[in-house]
């Protein structure tokens, strides 16, 4: 009975599938991975970033900027490394270039066509519209 | 009376068609990002070499598939994945494809513990020439995979010339596939 249970246990085990076991970095390492990967989309979840998704392929990341780091790589090598293949898209703070100009400056753009009308044609027409009414009363 | 011409005079009549004009635009761009696929990323591996790799065997008899394989023959490397369930919709085109002959098939069993993709091969059948495991992910990042299945298809020199995301249906085998191998064939060495 107690073979039973031991093999009905190991039979169900996250070792069974576990693929690497985990490695241990130091705590620097550690904390220079973080902020590499609170900056990294998981792919998988897109709203996500590696350090907050539980996707495997998430994790597999983590394992990657963790290994990078510790062999000495910067910050700034380990997110080119990922944006060389994936894309922007990884970076959850998108780079100011060309192609983004509309999404850093959009918002902008829209106060100030937003403003322009409102000052040259909005209120030089209400103020002559109260003026009218005034003259009525 | 008089000062009605006025205030029409202060809003030139374009005005009125303003907010129409700046509704449109703005419904422009949510119609042509909400109805984009999020989870297909623009590959940025088209026309790279494909990278170096070392994956392990998916049985102790049978040999890993190594970056020497993708040399000297248009291929199709293929990442799927026992626990992936659109590859085993995918499976029975990828036989068809072995049995066409037109092209070299690879498999990456992604992400998969010792033993689960040689057995989801000898379930569902094997159609790759050869395969190799990639349990942690390494070429899979290296390649930009986001998911299972995704194939790519890699020219006589060992460069990635096309990606697909998703299943191959038999569709995209005809229409786009099967013509780029065409293609890749027919270029001179």
């Amino acid at each position: 009975m107690k073979r039973l249970i031991v093999a009905l246990a190991l039979a169900t085990s996250p070792a069974a599938v576990a693929h690497t076991p985990p490695v241990t970095f130091t705590p620097e390492v550690e904390s220079r991975a973080r902020e590499v990967g609170k900056s990294l989309r998981c792919v998988v979840c897109q709203n996500q970033s590696i350090e907050e998704s539980n996707a495997p392929l998430a994790s597999d990341m983590r394992r990657l900027v963790r290994e990078r780091i510790a062999a000495g790589e910067s910050k700034d090598a380990v997110m080119a490394y990922m944006t060389d293949r994936y894309g922007n898209f990884v970076r959850l703070q998108p780079p100011l270039q060309m192609d983004t100009l509309l999404l850093w400056f959009g918002p902008l753009l829209l106060l100030v066509v937003g403003a322009v009308g409102w000052f040259a044609y909005l209120r030089p027409w209400k103020t002559r519209s109260r003026a009218r009414s005034a003259q009525r009363c | 009376m008089s000062d009605v011409p006025q205030s029409r005079a202060a809003l030139p009549a374009w005005a009125a068609v303003m907010p129409v004009a700046i509704l449109l635009i703005i419904g422009g761009f949510f119609a042509w990002g909400l109805t984009r696929n999020p989870a297909e990323l623009p590959s940025t591996m088209i026309d790279r070499e494909m990278p170096d790799f070392a994956l392990t065997r998916l049985t102790p008899e049978r040999e890993a598939l190594t970056k020497q394989d993708l040399i000297g023959r248009v291929s199709l490397v293929n990442v799927f994945g026992s626990w992936c369930s659109s590859c085993i919709l995918e499976h029975p085109q990828l036989e068809a494809i072995a049995e066409s002959k037109q092209v070299a098939l690879y498999g990456v069993d992604w992400r998969d513990p010792p033993g689960a993709g040689a057995a989801w091969l000898a379930r569902y059948g094997d159609p790759y020439t050869k395969t190799g495991v990639d349990s942690d992910s390494r070429l899979a990042i290296d390649l930009g995979v986001t998911g299972a299945p995704e194939t790519f298809l890699v020219d006589r020199e060992g460069r990635i010339r096309h990606k697909q995301v998703g299943p191959i249906t038999p569709d995209l085998w005809a229409d786009t596939i099967l013509p780029l191998i065409r293609k890749l064939d027919a270029e001179p060495t």
